[in-house]
């Protein structure tokens, strides 16, 4: 089945195909990549660049007439045997692991389910992903107020289920709560991206794969941890890359909901950089703790990447 | 299709399943609901104990989001004609007065501008990359699409303490066309590599009949092969769009008054002792419901976009 214009274009012999006029392909080539290479080197390469020089410095934004000292490392040894920033890294691998964690149950589970390709699979599986497309910003907003005690929605549903009295406990408060209070929003907000590509992945695998294990008489249980789980899991290790990435980086949702508080029990290592950056104008301090998140970040991508290319190697 | 298939999930496994999901559906939907309907709340309905579920709708969110108010004196408030219209109404039964209009019309119209704006460059400068990258030989073209994707890893706040200084010293601060470059920035990495996709399961041979015809390589790219990555432009515009439509860091960071967008100004509505709820959640409905109707009438679109092309059928 071939159309005309292709059948004329296959039987036309290369160099003819080739000859045009204008420009040299190549020509076109650069013409077409350079804006996009010029404006990605201006917007990122060169701020991370010089992120790097200021980090050696002591310079302040909000002073820019003080003389500029070299500090060399100060900045990176004052962070690194800082308590407190250690503190801070904590709580960002707590909200990281627990978020990872209930994403990936969750979302896999429910990825699960839809493969069951239930009438009204489509229009759930769209409704539930609605939340992770809506802006960080106004939702870390709005549920302070689904989380106020008293009269917010969350607290109201909790005694409803299990009778505790709403105005007992406040999930933003003192108490404790307040690192579970951002892991709830998180998961609400991504577990349908996990839940998205698990879905991708069941969708890859054949079904011959699985009549032939019926043929050979695997039962559900041992299809489902030889074909299911071990097929989905580079999509799997996928998913948790992206979200890993990004809630190391999470700052809005957090900020707004919680702001850090109660105390610095929510303070993630973004609020903090935020903080000393733009709040204390520490500028040459804080580009070095930008410096080291980034590597951080990257440090652990690319073992983990790493890992992943095994996985998809077997 | 056969009759029996062992693959087929039974009867009872599909209600099964369909009734968990159903239970999961409404769950997660519940936070949305409860913030649509706190935007047609009055305001001591919306901080009511327990919290109503049936309440009588009010606009008084909406119009206290478009209105600044001021309380008058006792006597004062007594001898104004009556309100002319229905918006001073609910206002007056507020026991204030209309003062003039709130900043959100600007906001939202800023973010309509940048959204739009910087979505517009991104696909212009993505589809021409990504043509060149699916099309010829670039010299370290590998190389070169992995920077262009590593550039997406980085922290915002990495790179936003030498913006701000940039964008000081060039004048950019706090402009459209500063935003529009900077969103334009983060966002080209997913449309080069989600339209590179996209272009690259064009036939070649369609262009190369355009080129035997007597086209050229611009006039070919330009006549054969963009109507036939319509439809993978138009996704990744939404996805661009959205992302502009949605980011807070940048834009609270380097905008506080001409360009600065929606998501940083919402959380700033405050009313009498507190932020104004019905007023928060109006903003916040106006601004997330053209999303929400994109996500659902986009749907089959959005996935690949979703999963950053890493996913392919």
């Amino acid at each position: 089945m071939t159309d005309p214009i292709t059948a004329a274009a296959r039987a036309t012999p290369a160099p003819v195909a080739r000859r045009i006029r204008g420009l040299s392909d190549r020509a076109i080539a650069w013409l077409f990549v350079a804006p996009t290479i010029f404006l990605l080197l201006a917007i990122n390469i060169f701020p991370l660049i010089w992120t790097i020089r200021l980090s050696f410095t002591n310079y302040a934004a909000n002073r820019p007439n003080r003389e500029v000292e070299w500090v060399g490392l100060r900045n990176y040894e004052r962070i690194l045997t800082d308590d407190g920033i250690w503190a801070n890294m904590q709580t960002t691998a707590h909200f990281l692991l627990w978020t990872l964690f209930f994403q990936v149950v969750i979302g896999f589970t429910l990825a699960w389910l839809i493969n069951r390709k239930f009438k009204g699979n489509d229009l759930l599986t769209t409704l539930i992903v609605l939340p992770m497309m809506l802006s960080p910003a106004v939702v870390g907003n709005f549920w302070t107020f689904l989380y106020q005690p008293q009269i917010g929605l969350v607290n109201y549903v909790v005694e409803l289920v299990s009778g505790i009295p709403a105005s007992s406990f406040s999930m933003l408060g003192p108490g404790g709560y307040a690192p579970w209070s951002i892991i709830i929003v998180d998961t609400w907000m991504w577990t349908p991206f996990v839940m998205l590509i698990c879905l991708a992945g069941l969708r890859s695998i054949p079904d011959y794969i699985y009549e032939a294990a019926e043929i050979d008489r695997a039962s559900k249980w041992r299809q489902f941890w030889t074909i299911t789980v071990p097929m989905v899991l580079p999509f799997l290790m996928l998913a948790v890359l992206f979200r890993g990435i990004e809630n190391f980086k999470m700052f809005d949702m957090v900020v707004l909901l919680t702001g850090g508080g109660p105390g610095n029990e929510t303070l993630l290592a973004s609020i903090d950089l935020k903080r000393e950056a733009f709040e204390k104008w520490r500028t040459g301090y804080s580009s070095a703790y930008a410096i080291i998140l980034f590597v951080t970040v990257f440090g652990l991508a690319s073992i983990y990447v790493k890992a992943l290319n095994k996985v998809k190697e077997r | 299709m056969s009759a029996y298939s062992v693959t087929e999930p039974t009867g009872r496994s599909k209600l099964v399943a369909g009734a968990l999901v159903m239970l999961y559906t409404i769950v997660t939907l519940l936070p949305l609901v409860w913030i649509i309907s706190t935007g047609f709340k009055s305001g001591p309905d919306s901080i009511s104990y327990p919290p109503k579920v049936l309440f009588e709708p009010s606009l008084e969110g909406y119009v206290n989001l478009f209105t600044t108010r001021t309380r008058v004196a006792a006597e004062e408030f007594e001898n104004l004609p009556p309100a002319d219209t229905w918006y001073d109404q609910i206002v007056r039964d507020q026991g204030m007065v209309i003062a003039g209009p709130s900043r959100f019309g600007e906001r939202f119209l800023n973010s309509v501008i940048i959204g739009f704006g910087s979505t517009f460059l991104s696909i212009f400068l993505g589809t021409l990359a990504a043509y060149a990258f699916s099309r010829f030989k670039v010299p370290l073209k590998d190389d070169l699409l992995f920077f262009i994707l590593s550039t997406r890893m980085m922290p915002p706040i990495a790179v936003a303490i030498p913006i701000y200084l940039m964008y000081r010293e060039l004048g950019l601060s706090d402009t459209h066309l500063g935003m529009i470059l900077l969103y334009t920035a983060v966002n080209i990495s997913l449309a080069v590599w989600l339209l590179k996709g996209f272009i690259d399961e064009i036939p070649r041979e369609y262009e190369e009949a355009a080129l035997i015809d007597g086209y050229t390589r611009f006039q070919a790219f330009r006549k054969v092969v963009l109507p036939q990555a319509a439809t993978g432009i138009a996704s990744t515009a939404i996805f661009c769009l959205i992302f502009a439509w949605n980011e807070y860091a940048f834009a609270v960071l380097l905008t506080s008054g001409t360009a600065q967008t929606a998501p940083p100004f919402i959380p700033t509505i405050i009313g009498v002792g507190g932020q104004d709820w019905p007023a928060v959640a109006a903003g916040a409905t106006i601004f997330l419901l053209p999303v929400m109707i994109f996500t659902i009438l986009l749907r089959k679109h959005l996935l690949r976009g979703i999963t950053f092309g890493a996913v392919r059928k």
